[in-house]
């Protein structure tokens, strides 16, 4: 029985701990691969004072000052209707050190710089377009590309060409985005002295831009991980103290034969580290399975999330089975430190003695009070003080800590008082009990209490961010109809078309264009002046009349993540670089603009294309009666062959924004339900390992006329109770950690905070969830016991055991 | 069957085979006893036709080899476990023909049982220890617990838990519970096994005492002769059967 349970919470511990490491090893192998494209954020580079392009000249000119530069220009193209990023490099002098360019660059040089050049695209990107290698597709606004060619090295979502075919294709004439800098190999003029005050350095960071925003989330699964990973561990601790306890007799008998205490430890020890082995084999093979069943949605929340690009196949290393293998045996031995040091300071000749151990432990209860209560206030002073990440999630950690710390003397202070107000001597024995077992049900009962926590704050978080979602995407998705022509000259044929049809009442035309601002890539969204868009457009704070305002150009309205990112507010004033100059813009209403990982802000459409006349003209809504809606378009279907992707009504769009919402939050629910799944094994193995020890306190019990049938009962009420008080203690805890998580931990890590929403029958039945597991938990050893031999409870009285 | 209420007339009138002195009326009544172990794939009889009579008031030793079947028989009697074949009476209670329920309320409201490891609940003080057995069977009476506290000389000691008391201390609180309920029969597994001769001779005095104060039936299961040959009566059981 032991030994099973040993294995079971080994196992556990290991699987998800290792499940979620693999899953984070992907993504970084992901993220390693979208960094080392031509020079991310590991590569030191030269880029625009304010971060707009400059003349290539420049290049020139540093190259001869000694400078190892390479240009790069980079901007977006569409593609039958989607967006890509393109990256114009120039081969020759490509630094080796980027990432693992020079392959790219040289493999092919001739075919690459001369006409029509290649283009270089990662193996998905043929996919997605449905093309084969070879095949020379067309910009949404008709120019022809060179053909794709595969490099897997590289990333999704890329293309990479020449640079004089980059700047044919934006538009850009001798004009670079940014000079990636090599190992120098000789002396080199002050950057000053050749380029003034035009461009500064930009150092190298050893962590990408994607890593650093999908911080949160993988801390989030790390998370996830370590409270799983400890949880097992309880159980091991758990099952390790009772095999201690059951061997004491032997281990006395050793002692008193000669064996020495050293000699007795180390044999324990082997013998853990060799069952730890094993269980750490198993505990990977299972975290393989559940990495490899969890990467679909991870890799689609990092995706809706982030828009990070993670393959759907799982790779792993070596490394990550030592890893796993060593965490396994740390945990081990970790949770067998306890019983190990008795093990080392037996007594010889001492018995057992509950009650003098309760009052050792009712000392050490006051103690990890006080630690609590410490761990608190420090929880408190990082909410007060911290700003950042890393401090919300030591507040989430802090309070869930403190929290575990400060159940069982809580615990213990409600059975006391139970216990003397209690008169019937049932039931002061049921109290009384309860109060003794707790020592070996504490532990248990701490991963309960975290386990229900989290997943309070979490269901609540998510809960009140589905409901968010949906009413925002009410007033987001204000046209009926939306469409996204393959290129500007259907566009242009659709819409007048369109002109034609009676039932359309208006065409809001709606475009996209990127820019650099203060140091990172932006988004400005092109509105048209339409009170579609003032009536429904959900802004959560404003100036007087913003719609009104944006109307000549020179106002904005900005995303809550921008906002918060560069605390930025109404009336504040931002200069957006364009391709003619820095376009001013006073900000006059801050929208939600949840899910999105860029930066954001929204303009009057017709003065974004005054200012970026080469956007696409593709996208744009539709004003339709409802109930026209299908009739117009099976029409557009059938006239200009628009797919799915191309044509969708506002209940498609929405139906697919809350299935992506919902696969987002997938994962998180899943490793709820694994952690929820785990404390309640914690519970089941703390019931059984106790149950056998509880025979000679229950013996006496039925001896003296209490039905074995009604000893089980009682036994399960008393499960059941401390189970209650602890779900009870969970709903405020978790509420709490939602809090955190909404109002600091989502703050700091997406850049939009939620309104904080309590769904009271969310956390009934996520209480009656607990009650069920633990009911589950406690109905294997309750039924034992009741059906439970009367040999078996004679045995204790028995003379010669 | 609520067996406790039978008239006085009725105990004293009851039958009386075996011939005891004590003119008592009979509290316990074994008939043709037998009962069969599995034990390394064999069936070992353990007892083989076992016939007891105890008078109320008296008090016996039942004395044996091991393994000769003293506790197994004692088990018997107070329903913790079931017999093969025979018969057994409690008064005129047929412990045998008892549903498991029936036998548990008989155990808490007409035995007292003593064991050789005390048995003590280790959640509870001694005074919740030694009221329990009478307050669960709703016959607590405070002026005989506060008689049993000052015989079993306990008074100091009410507040300790099991634990903090010494062996002897230990089955004075054991046999005060076993008598807190005024049974029709106490029954006693080795009671002075774990202790020294000194306090065992000191536990069983009081026992004595004890017994003969409330007038219930004493049956001790005991390897000592010295301590057998205290009590009104010895029986011996050899190889299954009364010799």
């Amino acid at each position: 029985m032991q030994l099973a349970t040993l294995l079971i919470g080994l196992v556990s511990a290991t699987a998800l701990w290792s499940g979620v490491q693999a899953l984070n090893a992907q993504a970084r192998i992901s993220y390693d691969r979208a960094a080392a494209t031509f020079g991310g954020a590991r590569t030191a580079m030269l880029v625009g004072r304010d971060d707009t392009s400059f003349p290539q000249a420049l290049f020139v000119d540093l190259r001869r000052a000694g400078w190892p530069v390479s240009p790069v220009l980079e901007g977006r193209i569409q593609i039958g209707g989607r967006s890509f990023r393109l990256l114009g490099i120039e081969p020759v002098t490509l630094p080796g050190e980027v990432g693992n360019a020079p392959t790219v660059g040289r493999s092919g040089l001739q075919s690459f710089v001369t006409p029509p050049g290649e283009m270089l695209v990662a193996p998905e990107v043929l996919a997605d377009l449905n093309l084969q290698e070879g095949a020379r597709p067309s910009t949404s606004s008709g120019t022809l590309l060179p053909p794709l060619r595969v490099q897997p090295q590289l990333a999704p979502g890329v293309l990479v060409v020449d640079i004089g075919i980059a700047q044919q294709l934006m538009n850009m004439p001798d004009q670079v985005s940014r000079l990636l800098i090599g190992k120098a190999k000789g002396p080199r003029a002050a950057l000053e002295a050749v380029a003034g005050d035009r461009l500064r350095l930009v150092e190298p960071d050893a962590e990408s831009d994607l890593e650093r925003l999908t911080d949160s989330f993988h801390l989030n699964l790390t998370a996830f991980g370590l409270l799983s990973f400890v949880v097992g561990l309880f159980i091991v601790n758990s099952a390790i103290g009772l095999a201690f306890e059951q061997r004491r007799p032997m281990l006395r008998t050793l002692r008193a034969c000669g064996v020495s205490a050293r000699m007795l430890n180390a044999v324990l020890v082997i013998e853990l580290v060799a069952l730890a082995l094993i269980a750490g084999i198993i505990g990977l093979v299972c975290g393989y399975v559940i990495a490899a069943s969890l990467l679909p949605d991870v890799a689609a929340s990092l995706r809706g999330l982030y828009g990070a690009q993670i393959p759907g196949q799982l790779t792993l290393r070596g490394e990550w089975w030592i890893a796993g293998l060593a965490i396994s045996v740390l945990g081990a031995l970790a949770a067998a430190a306890a019983s190990l040091t008795k093990a080392a300071r037996l007594p010889v000749l001492v018995a057992a003695q509950p009650q003098a151990w309760q009052q050792a432990q009712q000392r050490w209860l006051m103690v990890q009070s006080a630690v609590a209560l410490a761990v608190f206030a420090s929880a408190g002073f990082l909410l007060l003080y911290g700003d950042s990440l890393v401090s919300g999630f030591a507040v989430l950690a802090a309070l869930l800590l403190a929290a575990a710390l400060l159940l069982p003397a809580i615990l213990e202070r409600v059975l006391s008082l139970g216990q003397r107000s209690a008169r019937r001597p049932l039931a002061v024995w049921f109290w009384a009990d309860s109060r003794q077992q707790l020592s070996g049900l504490s532990l248990a009962l701490m991963a309960l209490l975290l386990a229900l926590a989290v997943n309070v704050g979490v269901g609540t978080m998510v809960e009140s961010f589905s409901r968010t979602f949906v009413g925002w995407l009410d007033g987001r998705l204000a046209a009926d109809v939306y469409v996204n022509a393959k290129d500007d000259a259907q566009a242009t044929a659709i819409k007048a078309w369109l002109r034609g049809r009676a039932e359309v009442d208006a065409i809001l035309p709606g475009g996209r264009a990127d820019a650099q601002f203060r140091g990172a890539p932006i988004e400005i969204l092109g509105l048209p002046d339409h009170t579609t868009y003032s009536e429904h457009w959900p802004l959560l704070e404003s100036s007087a009349n913003p719609w009104v305002r944006l109307r000549p150009g020179d106002a904005t309205l900005i995303s809550e993540q921008l906002s918060r990112r560069l605390k930025l507010g109404i009336g504040d004033r931002i200069e957006v670089p364009t391709p003619g100059g820095n376009w001013p813009l006073e900000i006059v209403g801050v929208y939600a603009d949840y899910g999105n990982p860029k930066g954001q802000i929204a303009v009057n459409y017709a003065a974004l294309t005054r200012r970026f006349p080469g956007i696409p003209a593709t996208r744009f809504g539709l004003q339709v009666a409802p109930p026209k809606i299908p009739a117009l378009l099976s029409a557009l279907r059938e006239k200009f062959d628009l797919g799915d992707r191309s044509l969708a009504d506002q209940a498609t769009m929405k139906a697919e924004s809350k299935r992506i919402f919902n696969r987002t939050f997938a994962v998180t629910a899943a490793l709820n339900t694994f952690t929820l799944g785990v404390a309640g094994i914690a519970l089941l193995t703390s019931l059984l390992t106790l149950s056998n020890s509880r025979l000679p306190q229950l013996a006496p019990l039925w001896a003296i006329g209490i039905t074995r049938r009604r000893l089980a009962a009682i036994e399960l009420t008393k499960t059941l109770s401390v189970a209650l008080i602890t779900a009870l203690l969970a709903l405020p805890l978790g509420l709490a950690v939602a809090w955190c998580l909404i109002a600091v931990v989502n703050v700091k890590a997406f850049g939009w905070r939620l309104p904080f929403h309590v769904f009271p029958q969310q956390l009934l039945e996520l209480l009656g969830v607990a009650m069920a597991a633990s009911l589950l938990a406690a109905l294997l050893p309750v039924l034992k016991l009741a059906r439970m031999q009367p040999a078996s409870l004679i045995k204790i009285f028995a003379d010669e055991r | 069957m609520v067996y406790w209420a039978i008239p006085a007339r009725a105990l004293k009138e009851a039958s009386n085979p075996l011939g005891i002195a004590t003119g008592n009326p009979i509290v316990l009544s074994v008939r043709n006893l037998t009962k069969t172990y599995r034990s390394a794939g064999e069936q070992v009889a353990v007892l083989r036709g076992v016939n007891l009579d105890i008078a109320a008031g008296e008090r016996v030793a039942l004395t044996g080899e091991s393994g000769s079947g003293k506790s197994t028989l004692l088990h018997l009697i107070a329903g913790l476990d079931a017999a093969d074949g025979g018969e057994i009476k409690l008064a005129d209670a047929d412990v045998a023909g008892l549903s498991d329920a029936g036998r548990a309320e008989l155990r808490r409201d007409r035995l007292g049982l003593v064991f050789q490891q005390f048995n003590l609940i280790p959640s509870l003080s001694v005074q919740d220890n030694l009221a329990f057995q009478s307050r669960i069977a709703g016959r607590h009476d405070a002026a005989w617990h506060a008689e049993l506290v000052d015989r079993l000389g306990l008074g100091a000691l009410l507040k300790r838990y099991p634990e903090q008391l010494s062996g002897g201390q230990q089955q004075r609180v054991a046999i005060g519970r076993a008598l807190a309920t005024k049974p029709l029969l106490l029954l006693a597994d080795e009671p002075t096994g774990n202790l020294d001769e000194a306090t065992a001779d000191d536990v069983l005095a009081l026992t004595r005492d004890l017994v003969t104060r409330t007038g219930c039936g004493f049956l001790m299961v005991t390897h000592s002769e010295r301590l057998a040959a205290t009590l009104d009566r010895r029986i011996h059981l050899h190889a299954g059967l009364i010799a």
